[in-house]
């Protein structure tokens, strides 16, 4: 499986260095006058020639793109943002599958955990004691997870929930992005929050660094985006350039506000997708890779793992747009791996925790060495936690309470309710919460957005919120 | 007439091009060049007769696949999803394909989980065998099939050990929904109904999976209320009989051709057609097919590989390129791959990031007959004087001529003076700019709204 994946990005690669030559080499003849009067370049001209202009194309595409930029209706929204104070930033972290709690922190002194997890529980002398809760001991593998609680950067609610709980992913996981637990609520709690404050002209405020948009973000009006990488979002064409490519790219987005008002809804749906990727377009031009080296403004003063899927690399991304002012706010990435772990769980699941744990200390660390540290406030979730008996096939079948955690400079570190422990479980054999996640998604809004969380969380207000900031 | 009360709707408006469009996109992979003509020609009920009703054997027309190496389905990486496309690219028996491709979707399986594109093809055998007959036999051949019985830890389910995955998805996903009227309790207890199922793990991958009675729990269970040694077979039935299954099966197979919410008497109606014909889906899907909500409604937006697979239907051209196997997973559909067990998001296909993925697919479509303005032979021969309206014309006759509104054809055509004011600026240009607008408006009229959605 990961093999085909490595065969897959592999020719994503190769095919973006052949596309990016010619698009590169087209773009930049558009912008370099003294090749103009000499004619077609790209398509008649030999490859060392190609070479020199993608070089210098590349340079210019950086620079190009940000003069190139129309200031009436792109540089509206960051101007915006970098006039102002910046805006506080959300990256919710997703844990997908829901994880095993008690795999990360494990009781492992507990008789009634060894019993029902007769292969999976931890060795009793292995790691290290979790200083909120000694009952719990680090698994070595979240070694990561360790440190940063031990600077006082992370908070960890491990016995999170709601009542009644669901054991379905898509409905649990429907509940979490939603913000309340209505199964036909269509739009997300973050999407929500950005209807209300957010810049419908940008896209950026509301990014899922994925394939596709995560519920979370999905908003009623206003806009947000989907990217995997903001190296790859560009629309070229290798056969249309010369000032025609720019004339192309502007009818796209001509085809999108012209139907986005139809009547006809499909037809608003595919328009507001066209009119919102020609705006995510321009805001990441800074971004275009070239040939052979990562764009100059995605280099990270700190290593990312290298294992771990896209996770360390989007994340890595995430620092680099905060860096160069892109005006995020809420940020939704999948963390590494899969965690619906029902079979043979332990080493899927310490490879990916480990994977996931030691991204998140790079992006920590990566946002202090570029003093971003103060903006940003981490959240990862999953929709539940698993059973707390194994099943019959050294794997968990699911739960219910589970584990969130907060990360940040400006973490206040705290247990975030409490572990309400393996012996008093649900009548499904589930542990139970002792903070609803609702009074979470509630204190990250009223006191790390500012927002006053009543205005899109119907119920929060019959939970009491934690105090979550220093 | 009491016979006329209890009839399902209809559709009795005009059946012309734009209908017949609609109806071969949604119930395929879009229109052959001419297609939609003949159609509009036959009337409603004749098209949708031909299509539930497919006559003369299932053939594949049209180009075959040239690709650098022959395909080997089971075996190469990406020759799965090839293989499927090339499928729906030249079938002449489009709706059974679609078919496919929907129950592929609904009962999600990943060769994430199953690690097998050979048990992956089987699979794909049995969804294209079953595709409008009984989801009686569906469901209870999708139980012990293997690629299923390993995605959803079938295998790993066994007397005193009960795994609750596939009781799970089984209920909440395959034939009742997540809001029908059963408890974790019974989820609990259909895991032991469905207890007994193994493989043998051999070096080549797993094999001769079958039922073991040692490993399966006889013994009584409770679901649903009712008391019964069941078996796998029996959890099936139980399901499809449970007062919920119908109404959620013909809820969830409309909402594959009909964008909006089948209610009231007609979701009624439909639902007593499903029960008349005792689990059949062809009465069903030919209801829907025929009913006014399929031409009256809104429009949908097209799945990515349908919008794929049509871009090479409508030109009559096939597979040149493996790269189709990556590209789709830009646009969100990568065939064998749902992202997980509940399958697509198939309302939420287009974001930033699919739209871009379908962009690389628009220009890939186009890339075997691109035209190179850098290629002396193709511009010294384009007409010098060709107008906006000309070139906006050749690219509508290039894709089939596609119906599209005028509010984008005035868009197109906007964009095909500006391109021709940028050719007349000077005298070199004239020629080799009106080439690139060419391939500039094959792909935009590709990508406008229109053509995302049928």
């Amino acid at each position: 499986m990961n093999a085909n994946r490595k065969i897959s990005s592999h020719a994503c690669d190769e095919f973006n260095r052949a596309q990016l030559l010619r698009d590169a080499a087209a773009t930049a003849g558009s912008g370099l006058p003294h090749i103009e009067p000499g004619m077609p370049m790209p398509a008649g001209t030999g490859l060392s020639r190609r070479q020199f202009l993608l070089r210098s194309g590349a340079f210019m595409l950086t620079v190009y793109g940000a003069m190139h930029l129309d200031p009436m209706r792109m540089g509206e929204a960051i101007a915006e943002a970098a006039a102002g104070p910046p805006d506080p930033v959300l990256v919710s972290v997703y844990l997908d599958g829901g994880a095993d709690s008690l795999s990360i922190l494990a009781p492992v002194e507990d008789p009634i955990y060894r019993q029902l997890r007769p292969t999976l529980a931890l060795p009793s002398d292995i790691g290290t004691p979790f200083a909120d809760d000694p009952r719990l001991r680090w698994n070595p593998v979240a070694d990561s997870l360790r440190t940063l609680h031990e600077e006082g950067k992370l908070a960890v609610a491990p016995s999170i929930g709601y009542e009644n709980p669901d054991q379905s992913h898509f409905t649990s996981r429907h509940y979490w992005e939603v913000g309340d637990l209505n199964p036909r609520l269509q739009t997300g709690w973050l999407g929500r929050y950005l209807d209300v404050v957010g810049n419908p002209d940008n896209p950026l405020q509301g990014l899922s660094l994925d394939y596709s948009l995560s519920p979370s973000l999905a908003p009623a009006h206003t806009a947000v985006a989907a990217i995997s990488q903001p190296s790859s979002y560009r629309f070229g064409h290798n056969n249309v350039w010369g000032g025609v490519d720019d004339a192309m790219v502007n009818s796209l987005e001509q085809l999108g506000s012209a139907n986005k008002n139809s009547r006809d809804k499909g037809l608003r749906t595919a328009a507001k997708a066209s009119e919102q990727a020609m705006q995510l377009r321009r805001q990441l031009l800074p971004f275009a890779t070239d040939e052979d080296n990562r764009p100059p403004a995605l280099t990270s003063p700190v290593e990312y793992p290298t294992e771990g899927g896209d996770f360390p690399e989007r994340m890595q991304a995430i620092a680099a747009m905060l860096a160069i002012g892109l005006p995020l706010r809420c940020v939704t990435v999948r963390a590494s791996g899969g965690y619906d772990t029902h079979d043979d769980q332990k080493d899927d699941f310490e490879r990916n925790i480990k994977a996931a744990s030691d991204t998140l200390l790079a992006f920590q660390r990566d946002l202090e060495a570029r003093g971003l540290a103060n903006r940003v406030l981490v959240e990862v979730w999953t929709e539940f936690g698993r059973r707390v008996k194994e099943n019959g096939s050294a794997g968990t079948d699911h739960g219910a309470a589970g584990m969130a955690m907060l990360m940040g400079t400006r973490v206040q570190r705290q247990l975030l309710g409490e572990w309400t422990g393996v012996s008093n479980l649900d009548r499904d054999g589930n542990m139970r919460p002792s903070l609803d996640y609702r009074a979470l998604h509630g204190a990250i809004l009223d006191q790390w957005m500012g927002f006053d969380s009543a205005r899109v969380l119907p119920k929060v207000r019959s939970f009491t919120s934690p105090s979550i900031l220093n | 007439m009491s016979r006329k009360r209890t009839s399902f709707p209809v559709y009795k408006g005009r059946f012309g091009v734009a209908e017949a469009e609609r109806l071969l996109w949604r119930a395929g992979f879009g229109p052959r060049p001419g297609e939609a003509q003949r159609f509009a020609k036959l009337g409603l009920r004749r098209s949708v007769n031909k299509l539930v009703n497919h006559r003369g054997g299932t053939r594949l027309v049209g180009p075959a696949p040239v690709l650098k190496e022959p395909l080997t389905p089971e075996d190469a990486w990406g020759h799965d999803h090839l293989w499927w496309l090339d499928r729906m690219v030249r079938t002449n028996n489009p709706l059974q394909e679609r078919m496919t491709l929907i129950w592929h979707d609904w009962f999600a399986t990943s060769n994430d989980g199953v690690g097998s594109q050979r048990l992956m093809l089987r699979q794909n055998y049995l969804f294209r065998r079953s595709s409008l007959g009984s989801f009686k036999s569906l469901v209870l051949n999708v139980t012990k099939d293997p690629a299923m019985l390993l995605w959803l830890s079938g295998t790993e389910n066994e007397k005193g050990n009960p795994n609750e995955n596939y009781a799970r998805e089984l209920m909440e996903l395959f034939t009742l929904g997540a809001n029908a009227r059963y408890t974790e309790k019974d989820v609990r207890e259909q895991a032991r109904a469905l207890t007994g199922w193994t493989a043998k793990w051999t070096d080549s991958g797993p094999a001769s999976f079958r039922f073991v009675r040692a490993r399966h729990d006889a013994g009584m269970k409770k679901v649903f209320k009712k008391r019964g040694r069941y078996d796998w077979k029996d959890a099936c039935m139980l399901c499809l009989k449970h007062p919920d299954h119908a109404g959620f099966f013909v809820r969830k197979l409309w909402s594959y051709f009909i964008p909006v919410p089948l209610k009231g008497r007609d979701y009624k109606k439909l639902r007593a057609i499903y029960i008349r014909g005792g689990y059949r889906i062809k009465p069903v899907v030919q209801a829907i097919l025929m009913h006014p909500a399929m031409y009256k409604g809104p429009r949908m937006v097209k799945p990515p590989i349908v919008f794929t697979a049509g871009l090479m239907r409508t030109r009559n051209a096939g597979l040149t390129t493996d790269s189709w196997a990556w590209l789709s997973e830009l646009t969100g559909q990568r065939l064998f791959f749902p992202p997980n067990v509940s399958g697509w998001d198939d309302d939420h296909w287009l974001d930033t990031g699919t739209f871009r993925g379908r962009w690389n697919v628009a220009r890939e479509a186009t890339r075997d007959v691109i035209l190179d303005p850098g290629n002396a032979a193709i511009v010294d021969s384009w007409p010098v004087d060709e107008t906006p309206e000309q070139a906006l014309a050749a690219v509508q006759a290039f894709w089939g001529n596609p119906t599209l509104s005028s509010t984008t054809s005035t868009v197109l055509l906007d964009f095909a003076r500006t391109a021709g004011a940028q050719a007349d600026e000077r005298e070199w240009r004239k020629r080799p700019y009106r080439v690139m607008r060419q391939n500039a408006l094959r792909t935009l009229m590709a990508m406008s709204p229109d053509e995302q959605t049928c």
